[in-house]
């Protein structure tokens, strides 16, 4: 019996099937893809992995320069964006109520939020790397601080507008000033949200590698000034993974897999912040 | 009565905090003017950059299918059609699954499973690029090669119109992963957006379809869909402006080959992998120039995409503001 009824349970049944099987075809890649690292690259991770810098082909070591390089590259693109960031996204919600300017930059901040990552790498380069002539690990920083400064932007204003506006009211009735109603009450209604925001522009930045290519360049050496080319993680995974030698390639897979489980836990971390920061109001 | 010196202190401290206060605020206000001020810089350097090329090759840059450094003759079709193709293909790939996923979150799924598939989902946009690259290359290609594409080849290589997409020799890499990789990237982008977008129907509304005896299906169709359709767009478009300008993993599995081919299976290029692979190799004013070129036509058509993308997106908060 086809009547109506029936076809219509039937199409019912069967779209809501495919909906389940696409979620099951999302996860399915993200366990792929986990199960891959784990399985290609622990096997190669052990103490010269972080301590040994990075070898010729052919002879042993690890990737400890391109980790310090990472991690100092990070930390100034994390050092130089987040308080722009914090700072144009305390105009979006504070005082560019009504202005005309805010909903431009809030629009421009999410195109900058989407746009692709080797067009910053090219325009640093244009700008910085062209300028001084050589690349170095303050243009692969100054990159990555293009990168945190939208996310930025974004989570502060969306943190700052959660924050009740009676609590702004409170403070400014008992007479003060905005910077202090701002710096001392906003902020901190607002810290964990903030902070998860820097989190997440942290573990966005850790894995980009297309700025890095022609910004901070690569380094067989130990470099401890971001003044010169730097090594970093990514652009060396990326150069192993391309080579034609076994322990390039089984180094590859042990950053990659380092480089995605922090970020991983990174993500992770920021979202338990967040839920509990949420669940005590 | 006041003291005359605590009145004194008194001012004092008010016009200091007035002063702070105007410090703050042009503080705040310079660098939201950055933001501008960054992507105005990006355009402008890059249109230095591209400027010998764009005076060299003129508009027919666009269209000219050469590249060849010797001789200092580049254009930008192979690329272009290269990004276009593969992010055609992502999108084909990504829409239903990204729709399908929306839908078993806000609709099917058990409360207490939105939760961690909503994290799951995003976890697969916070793996990096380049592992996606190193996994499509060294895992995904090899299997596809092996397993998929030799029955692919059979099977559909010779159906009339379509036949030609699948024909090529089975190397795994090339066209088709290049644009099932980018589609995996860009789903957990459109995912959130629809779901988000799901969420804010009314209640009141799905109820009363369900009240007139409407399926799950029923509702989503005629009342969800129609509700937010302009929102759906937007996310597309969102999910699309990251495909287009996704560097690393396409520059692993597309095989870096500068030509246009009708088959999926065959390699090709596209403009971030040219830049990522070119760049730094460049000589000569005019191949950095060429490049750069390629970089603002990126650049142009991502921001256009995205630009379409929020403003869709504004148009439904915008309704949402009015019906509240």
């Amino acid at each position: 019996m086809f009547d109506l009824y029936t076809r219509r349970r039937f199409i019912n049944g069967f779209n809501l099937t495919v909906s389940v099987l696409a979620t099951v075809f999302g996860l399915f890649w993200l366990v792929w893809l986990l199960w891959t690292l784990l399985r290609q690259g622990l096997p190669w991770i052990n103490l010269d992995v972080l301590t040994q810098p990075t070898p010729p082909p052919g002879s042993a070591g690890g990737l400890a320069n391109a980790i310090v390089g990472s991690l100092m590259m990070t930390a100034m693109g994390t050092v130089i964006g987040t308080p722009m960031g914090i700072l144009a996204g305390t105009y979006l919600s504070e005082f560019g109520r009504g202005s005309k300017m805010a909903p431009v930059v809030r629009f421009v901040n999410d195109i900058l939020l989407s746009a692709p990552s080797i067009i910053l790498g090219v325009f640093i380069y244009e700008v910085v790397v062209v300028t001084m002539g050589h690349f170095s690990g303050w243009a692969g920083a100054l990159a990555l601080a293009l990168i945190v400064l939208p996310v930025v932007v974004r989570t502060t204003e969306d943190m700052l507008r959660l924050v009740p506006d009676t609590l702004r009211e409170a403070a400014a009735a008992l007479g003060a000033p905005q910077w202090k109603v701002i710096i001392m009450i906003v902020y901190r209604a607002a810290r964990a949200g903030i902070l998860t925001g820097v989190m997440l522009a942290v573990a966005r930045i850790s894995g980009e590698t297309a700025p890095l290519l022609f910004t901070a360049l690569n380094n067989q050496f130990w470099s401890s000034t971001l003044n010169e080319p730097i090594a970093n993680l990514p652009v060396v995974i990326f150069q192993f993974a391309m080579s034609p030698y076994d322990d390039w390639q089984h180094l590859a897979w042990a950053g990659a897999l380092l480089i995605t489980f922090s970020i991983l836990f990174l993500n992770i971390l920021a979202r338990v912040l967040l839920r509990t920061r949420q669940s005590s109001y | 009565m006041v003291a005359p010196g605590g009145s004194a202190q008194t001012i004092g401290r008010m016009q200091r905090g007035v002063l702070l206060d105007r410090l703050f605020r042009v503080a705040t206000r310079f660098f939201a003017g950055m933001v501008l001020v960054v992507i105005i810089a990006i355009m402008v350097s890059l249109l230095i950059g591209a400027w010998p090329a764009i005076q060299k090759f003129g508009v027919g840059f666009l269209w000219s299918t050469e590249w060849n450094p010797v001789t200092d003759q580049f254009g930008a079709a192979v690329a272009i059609f290269g990004t276009l193709a593969t992010s055609l293909l992502a999108m084909i790939i990504g829409i239903p699954v990204s729709f399908g996923i929306a839908l078993f979150i806000t609709e099917l799924s058990p409360r207490w499973l939105k939760r961690p598939i909503g994290i799951a989902v995003e976890l697969l946009a916070a793996i990096p690029s380049i592992i996606y690259g190193m996994w499509g290359l060294f895992v995904f290609a090899p299997l596809f090669a092996d397993h998929a594409q030799p029955w692919l080849t059979d099977h559909l290589g010779d159906w009339p119109v379509i036949g030609n997409l699948f024909q090529g020799p089975p190397m795994g890499i090339g066209m088709f992963t290049a644009g099932l990789i980018l589609a995996i990237m860009v789903i957990p982008f459109m995912t959130a957006v629809m779901r988000d977008v799901f969420e804010i129907v009314p209640p009141v509304l799905k109820e009363s379809a369900y009240g007139l005896g409407a399926t799950t299906w029923e509702v989503v169709r005629h009342v969800v869909l129609p509700y937010t359709k302009v929102g759906v767009m937007g996310g597309v478009m969102l999910g699309l402006g990251r495909a287009l300008g996704e560097t690393m993993a396409v520059t692993f599995v597309i095989g870096n080959a500068h030509s246009i081919s009708s088959s999926l299976f065959m390699p090709g290029n596209t403009i971030s992998s040219t830049l990522a692979n070119e760049f730094t190799e460049a000589v000569g004013q005019m191949y950095t120039s060429s490049l750069i070129a390629l970089g603002l036509i990126l650049f142009f058509i991502t921001f256009l995409v995205l630009a379409l993308a929020k403003l869709m997106l504004l148009r439904l908060t915008a309704r949402e503001g009015q019906r509240t």
